[in-house]
């Protein structure tokens, strides 16, 4: 049980203690070895770097240095990543035999271990973090705290205004005034739909009831999609405080966290977290002395994709199958054992503690006209710099693929971007220079989606891509509803004859029928938006469909049945990177003559279409 | 409290509706029909088909009529192109995915998915494609599941868990490859399903149905040296005319009889004898019980559904279970020993049938308690819709049948066994003899008004003589389960209780005539089916049980006292705790 004043008694402590992690030019002896702990770099095996130089630390009797576990940097392709503060030296790649020479030179002696240092995309060494390209154009606000501090260490959230936002919620405003903040600072709901939060906070307040519940939404399923993940990694106290705000301004004492039991690192943290706020009594009875209480539990996922869709998700919760209800009634009306329940996505929390301590007005400057804040993306696919990005909302697709992504790799060209994972569609080239936010990506047929963000270089099918995705929704529809359980299966199955040299335009037909039948007869909205992919990429890319139709071809190779592999003689120098690579050795031909490529032999297995450097091969 | 008035418009027709009805019931009631798969009222209103969907004007997505409520100023469109498009696809992709062997599917012609093709005018499908491919499950002496032909309605999954609380099925797997299935995708032979049957009487297709023995009873008809006997259960009577087009609740049972004789059956006797000596047996055992301080409540067992439940779900209540066994059992063994004896027959040439409204009285006969020197009481069960098959089979014009009467002498019965089909029927008929042995007296009012009607649980306190006795009448499990909770945590002071186990009793028992959701949402059938019971009862000559002249000449003939030695060996059982899943 800690007081308020306790409470800014180890925020004024703790913070001095912690200065050195954001002020990069201040004069002290102490070094923080910061090492990424989340689930990208703990794959990487970055839990052992951690050992590895706190043995070192300990052998050597190194004074003045500590290592920290941390949430995610952003960059994950260059993971693990290790970065020494004060003075911001990102180390990338590293391994536990990279430790020694880290504290030997760059701790005891003040040197920079060059060959750990990161390269940027131009092949620059970068010194200190914020010289990476990767960071220039990015706005750490709901990832403000990841890689920033302890997750496991509620203190040093304190230290950086963690509960400080509660405080000054439960002290000086109303539920009313909460609220109001909210409305006027724009934010909108990031799990996808973008339903503006404090109206959503409005209507749930506005219902009476012996009970609500506060329910955050940690059932990240998109494919390709890590946002949520890294926020409750990498600062779950913050999405704590929010949803104890939010359960003050909407009248409910009891919240739960639905989370994806396939993320046990941020399941662990969060429920470390829940722990010490209760200490703290930041959660539990009576908050701060006043007369609200409000306490959390989670609640774990089996996996199902649709148990990201709120209803469907409440169900869950209940015990029940993971299917949804028909709406409305809505949550906020009737949600969890019918009592009125707020929905919120973990980046929405995320945000919350931000508002309330920087105002409406602050908040609603980032951003364009009718999408405020900031949007996390978890960049993927064929791009150069993968990972966690935060970006003001009108960032342009171009500027993240490009600026923050480093471009793409292999000297390929952009084909198209994918929002919004299964239920969003792709962005095209000629799309590159709009303006990330809700109302643009509509327009140009896709969505915000939660913030998978997937780039496509120009060896990708677009046919085949919609049946990925279909794949997807296929094997995670529930069950329940007549057109997304059988709907969807035909759609894929047309896709599948498509792919496989067997359409007609008969079958293109069809497809489109269904494409207007499902969004409009589905119960939920995996079912609503399932077509969507097919719905984009007829959109942009028809003359694929009809190649894979009409003259049985796919441009990329990508659809085995259809690819008929040749190596183009003009374009081939006979640099043989592709006889080197073939895994069947199909391909013949003398240095620096056109090479060839026997069918007989030939998987079809593409590798020589991504491997050739002068996109001889299709 | 008045209620609320909503006013809407439903394809331009002004409605004015109770606040908190749907627009499905609304349209309803506005005369506007709305096509429905999965809906059951009050059972399934979960909105999954999609059928039934309509456009709201403002509303981004269609609405689901089947469960969302009307809005004051709403303006609803049923029929608009958009909705008969999507209808249309809805309707293709339900039958791209189901097996569509109209001819020789049991349901053939009491459809609602052939119902919704013939009325969508369907003469293609146009999304073929991959079809679910399911084990047909037939290893229950009773049901046969053959997903093959599901729709994924879950009309079955809604009455076995909300209605029976079973929950034997429900919902597996994902997507595409979801079905309906039990526990491990076992046998529902080998889990906690009781046989009750609620789940075909619910299926709008043919997924689920009786296990036929139909082919066994034709076979013994056309031996000559056999001789078949057959008996009818109290419910089949009100309902056998729904098959043949009569109106719901037409008692049927001289058109019965002669359609049974027609059919060749040597013997056509009536189970409302065996529901005669249930009574007498059932009777005495609650004044022994009463008298000698014994395990009270007595709790009925003549649903061998509910005692399959009992067995399952309360062991502990067991000792409270009459240990009579269900009339037609009663009166298997009677025909094959007395019957057998005064008519010189060898009891093994005697092949016993019953005609059951009940679907688990297929399990109960092959239970091995229910045997008397070897040989089972009843050889073979067939459901009122198996008879009814049979009828039609043997091309017999059911409907132009004279009356005729059942054989002589076992075929008298009173009407105290003419209401056993009814949910309070078997309480009733025991109260008249209990009240009139205890007392000495005869009874002013035989009528126990409190006890009849479709209610799921009827509690009543009935004075026999200077005594107050508190009964307890419940039908359907999930009512069954109330009262056993209440006796198991020893609220109840119960000292007679009467269970069946589907709701409403045998006249609504799982193998009667199915009905259409349709049918069910605007007809109270329950209620028709019970008034022909009780208006049987009161046109019988012989209205209690132990008044019965037959019943008492057999007990002085043959078996002697009620309770005594030989009524144990015949007409008694004995129950056992039962594993829910034996696997």
């Amino acid at each position: 049980m800690k007081s308020i004043k306790e409470i800014e008694e180890i925020r004024i402590k703790k913070r001095k203690e912690l200065d050195l992690r954001v002020n990069v030019n201040l004069s002290t002896k102490e070094k923080h070895i910061l090492v990424c702990q989340g689930t990208g770099c703990t794959s990487s095996k970055s839990p052992e770097i951690i050992e590895e130089f706190k043995r070192i630390i300990k052998e050597k009797n190194v004074d003045n240095v500590r290592v920290i576990k941390t949430g995610c940097f952003g960059l994950c392709a260059k993971g693990p990543i290790v970065i020494i503060r004060p003075e911001d030296t990102f180390y990338a790649m590293i391994t536990k035999e990279d430790c020694l020479e880290i504290i030997e030179k760059h701790i005891l002696n003040g040197e920079l271990v060059e060959r750990l240092l990161c390269k940027d995309v131009d092949g620059t060494l970068v010194k200190k973090l914020d010289e990476l390209n990767f960071y220039k154009k990015q706005k750490r606000i709901a990832l403000k705290n990841c890689g920033v501090i302890n997750p496991e260490d509620i203190d040093e959230y304190i230290a950086f205004d963690g509960y400080k936002a509660l405080e000054k919620v439960l002290m000086e405003m109303t539920p009313e005034e909460v609220i109001e903040e909210i409305t006027k600072s724009g934010l909108r709901g990031r799990g996808g739909a973008g339903f503006p939060t404090g109206k959503k906070w409005f209507l749930t307040r506005n219902v009476e009831a012996d009970q609500k519940y506060v329910v955050c939404n940690a059932d990240e399923g998109d494919p390709g999609a890590f946002m949520d993940r890294s926020i409750l990694e990498g600062d779950p106290h913050s999405v704590i405080e929010a949803m104890i705000i939010a359960g003050y301004s909407i009248g409910a004492t009891k919240g739960y966290i639905y989370v994806r039991a396939e993320y046990p690192i941020a399941v662990h943290r969060f429920d470390v977290a829940i722990k010490q706020a209760r200490e703290y009594n930041l959660l539990g009875k009576n908050i701060f002395g006043t007369d609200f209480s409000f306490d959390i539990e989670i609640r774990l996922g089996a996996g199902a994709f649709v148990c990201g869709e709120e209803t469907a998700l409440l169900e869950s919760i209940e015990g029940r199958r993971g299917q949804p209800r028909v709406k409305p009634p809505y949550p906020a009306n009737s949600g969890l054992w019918g009592k009125p329940t707020l929905i919120n996505n973990v980046e929405t929390f995320a945000n919350i503690t931000r508002i309330i301590l920087n105002g409406a007005e602050w908040y609603s400057k980032i951003g364009t006209e009718t999408s405020k804040g900031t949007k996390v993306f978890a960049l993927g696919g064929n791009v150069i710099n993968t990972g966690l990005v935060e970006v003001p909302m009108g960032t342009t697709l171009r500027e993240i693929v490009y600026d923050i992504g480093g471009g793409i790799p292999n000297n390929r060209d952009f084909k198209a971007a994918q929002t919004g994972g299964p239920s969003g569609g792709c962005i095209p080239k000629e799309h590159l220079d709009t303006p990330i936010d809700y109302e643009s990506l509509k327009e140009i047929g896709s969505m915000m989606g939660s913030g998978g963000l997937i780039v496509m270089d120009d060896s990708k099918c677009m046919v085949n891509l919609a049946k990925f995705y279909l794949e997807f929704t296929v094997d995670e529809s529930c069950g329940k509803c007549t057109p997304c359980r059988i709907g969807t299966k035909r759609m894929l199955e047309i896709l599948e004859k498509i792919c496989n040299g067997e359409g007609s335009l008969e079958d293109l037909r069809k497809l489109e029928e269904l494409t207007i039948t499902i969004p409009k007869t589905a119960i939920c909205g995996l079912g609503q938006t399932a077509p969507n992919p097919v719905i984009s990429t007829l959109k942009y890319f028809r003359d694929e469909y009809l190649e894979h139709i009409k003259y049985k071809k796919c441009r990329t190779g990508e659809c085995k049945a259809l690819a008929k592999i040749q190596i183009d003689p003009e374009k081939c120098r006979g640099c043989g990177i592709c006889k080197k690579n073939c895994p069947v050795n199909a391909i013949s031909g003398e240095v620096k003559m056109p090479h060839h490529i026997d069918e007989d032999i030939c998987i079809k297995c593409g590798t020589c279409i991504s491997k050739c450097p002068f996109k001889a091969i299709g | 409290m008045e209620k609320k008035m909503v006013n809407l418009k439903i394809d331009d027709k002004d409605v004015c509706v109770e606040e908190g009805t749907t627009i499905l019931a609304a349209a309803r009631q506005a005369g506007i029909d709305i096509p429905t798969l999965c809906f059951l009222k009050d059972i399934n209103e979960i909105g999954d088909c999609r059928m039934c969907i309509t456009e709201v004007e403002g509303r981004k997505g269609f609405a689901t009529s089947c469960i969302q409520k009307v809005e004051e100023g709403m303006n609803v469109k049923t029929h608009s192109p958009a909705v008969m498009e999507a209808r249309r696809t809805i309707l293709d992709l339900i039958l791209s995915n189901h097996q569509r062997d109209c001819l020789t599917c049991t349901r053939n012609g009491n459809c609602e998915l052939q119902n919704l093709a013939v009325k969508f005018n369907v003469t293609g499908v146009e999304y073929e494609g991959e079809r679910n491919k399911h084990n047909i499950d037939e290893i229950s002496p009773a049901i046969v599941r053959d997903f093959n032909k599901c729709i994924l309605c879950r009309r079955c999954v809604a009455v076995c868990k909300n209605i029976q609380k079973v929950g034997a099925i429900d919902c597996i797997n994902r997507g595409f490859s979801s079905c309906i299935s039990t526990v491990g995708d076992h046998s529902l032979n080998d889990v906690n399903c009781t046989f009750c049957g609620q789940c075909i009487e619910a299926c709008p297709v043919g997924a689920l149905r009786e296990k036929d023995s139909t082919k066994e009873v034709w076979q013994k008809l056309k031996d000559p040296e056999t001789m078949v006997i057959v008996q009818t259960a109290p419910a089949v009577r009100v309902a056998l005319g729904e098959e043949f087009g009569m109106p719901i609740g037409t008692n049927v049972t001289g058109k019965m009889v002669a359609s049974l004789k027609r059919l060749g059956f040597d013997k056509v006797f009536d189970t409302n004898t065996g529901a005669d000596f249930t009574i007498m047996e059932e009777g005495t055992e609650f004044i022994e019980r009463l008298k000698n301080n014994g395990n009270l409540p007595l709790i009925t067992s003549c649903s061998p559904g509910w005692v399959k439940y009992i067995e399952m779900n309360y062991p502990e209540n067991i000792k409270y279970l009459s240990s009579c066994k269900s009339p037609h059992e009663m009166y298997g063994a009677i025909l094959k020993t007395y019957y057998a004896e005064k008519n010189n027959i060898d009891p093994k040439k005697i092949f016993v049938v019953s005609i059951m409204p009940c679907i688990a009285k297929k399990y109960e006969r092959q239970r091995n308690e229910l045997k008397n020197n070897g040989l089972y009481d009843v050889d073979s069960v067939i459901t009122t819709r198996e008879l009814a098959r049979m009828i039609k089979q043997a091309n017999i014009e059911f409907t132009s049948l004279e009356d005729e009467k059942f054989d002589d002498p076992l075929g008298e019965a009173s009407g105290a066994g003419a209401i056993f089909g009814v949910t309070g029927g078997v309480m009733e008929a025991a109260l008249r003899t209990v009240s009139e042995v205890l007392t000495g007296k005869e009874l002013d009012k035989i009528d126990f008004e409190q006890v009849r009607g479709q209610k799921g649980i009827k509690r009543a306190s009935v004075k026999i003589g200077d005594k107050e006795v508190k009964v307890v009448v419940a039908s359907g499990l999930g009512n069954a389960q109330t009262i056993m909770e209440e006796i198991k945590s020893g609220k109840a002071d119960y000292q007679f209780v009467e269970i069946m186990a589907c709701p409403g009793g045998c006249i609504m028992g799982g193998g009667q005539p199915i009905k259409s959701a349709k049918i069910r949402e605007t007809v109270d059938v329950g209620a028709e089916r019970a008034a022909a019971m009780y208006s049987i009862d009161e046109k019988s000559v012989i209205r209690k049980s132990h008044e019965n002249p037959i019943i008492k000449k057999i007990y002085k003939e043959y078996i002697g006292e009620p309770g005594g030695h030989i009524a144990h060996e015949l007409l008694h059982t004995h129950y056992s705790e039962m594993e829910k899943y034996r696997i």
